[in-house]
Order: structure tokens, then sequence, then C-alpha cells
């Protein structure tokens, strides 16, 4: 499973990608920012408030309890600042 | 309708000359047009916009047909830049065509609410203080919330 990190989360995890083979019981995102974090002091921190956190699964904006079976590619970032 | 997503500047007087071309007589447009603020009291010098472009034009493509529907419009363009700019060039623009006024400016509208926190841009600020993120306004938030049903 391919992991994409932008703007500060990018930059607190110094890369912007990941690809990781999740187990089985990591079911849905907020399990696998867990899952993340707890492999990573670095990940720890910049998922540490968990609000501030928006995801995409393959393209699509989705909540923390979202499932992620089956997923190609998530993306998590801060939240959006267009226009 | 078209959304384009690009590094390059762009003309907005060009932009919107090309887009009426062709429908003049559709009888109302209205355009939108978003630069890169300063001010003497939060002074930036450049503005750099990342973003995921994949699911960035998705989304604006999903605003912008949401906007076509609900007001009607016989035309929609967004156009947003993304990577390095300097203050005072455009970011960001929306041209939204009608039968009438009311639906153009909606159009518009709507499209912008959306695009603020809902497509996938994040802005850092460079200044004479160094860079930094800009955060996400709860005013945008509220912004959005007026187009409910």
């Amino acid at each position: 499973m391919k992991i994409l990190y932008f703007a500060w989360l990018r930059e607190r995890l110094n890369r912007g990608e990941d690809q990781f083979d999740v187990p089985d019981d990591i079911k849905t995102v907020g399990d696998l920012m867990s899952w993340i974090s707890n492999n990573d002091e670095a990940a720890a921190l910049a998922f540490s408030d968990r609000r501030l956190i928006r995801v995409a699964i393959d393209e699509r904006l989705v909540d923390h309890d979202a499932q992620i079976a089956g997923a190609a590619t998530i993306a998590f970032f801060p939240p959006m600042t267009g226009g | 309708m078209f959304v384009r997503l690009q590094a390059e500047p762009f003309d907005p007087g060009a932009e919107t000359n090309a887009f009426l071309a062709e429908r003049a007589d559709t009888g109302a447009l209205a355009t939108f047009v978003g630069n890169v603020r300063s001010s003497p009291d939060a002074l930036v010098d450049t503005l750099t916009l990342e973003h995921y472009p994949a699911l960035a034009q998705k989304q604006i493509e999903q605003f912008a047909a949401e906007a076509a529907t609900r007001f009607h419009l016989a035309d929609i363009g967004v156009i947003h830049r993304f990577g390095t700019l300097r203050r005072g060039e455009v970011i960001v623009m929306v041209l939204a065509l009608a039968a009438h006024r009311q639906a153009a400016f909606d159009g518009a509208n709507y499209v912008m609410d959306w695009l603020k926190t809902d497509a996938p841009f994040w802005k850092s600020e460079k200044g004479p203080e160094g860079t930094s993120w800009v955060s996400a306004k709860s005013s945008d938030a509220a912004a959005k919330q007026k187009w409910e049903k």
C-alpha cells in the first residue's frame, strides 16, 4: 500500500511517500495512523493531533473511520488551503 | 467546462475574452480572481502552493459540475496555479456563465467556497520573518456551509 504525505506532514516526516505491507488487522484509517505511529517517532508526533489530519483513499476524501481494505493509495495531509 | 491546474502564470483578461468569445450572447459572466496577498503588517514575498494533483483536479471538477447543475450555468471554468508565486500574482480564477447575473455570481461563489476547504492545496508564505504554513480559516469552513441544502 502506498502512503502519501503532504505539506507540514511531509516536512515533519521528512519524506513524501511510504510503501507498506499493512497487516490485515489494521482495518480503518485511524488504525493505520496508529500503526504507522507505533513504528515511527516522527509519525507519532506528526499524527498526535488527529483533528488536523485529513485523509484520501484512492483520491477520495474520507473520514478516519473509513475502511482501508483494497486501497492502493492513502494520502494524509493537513486541512486544505486552496484558492 | 474546464479545470486547469498549472504552474505557469496566466492573464485573467485574456482568459475572460477567450471564454466569452463563443458565448457572449449567454447574458451574464461572473469572474473571480484571487491574488497573492501582502499587507504592511503581514508582508509576503512569495507564496508556495503544494498540491495533490490527481485529487485536486477531481475535486475541482466535482465542484464545478455541482455548480453548473445547481445554478443552471451555461459554462464554467476554473484555473488554479501551483508552485511558487510572487505577491500580487494571480493564484486562481473562476469564470461562471449563465443567463442571468445571480446564477453567475452564485456559481463562482460556490466553487470558490468549496475550493478553499476541500481542494488539496497547501499554502506556505515566505516573508521577512521566514516561511510558514498558512492555517485553514474557520471563516472558510463556515462560508461553504451556506450552500448546504
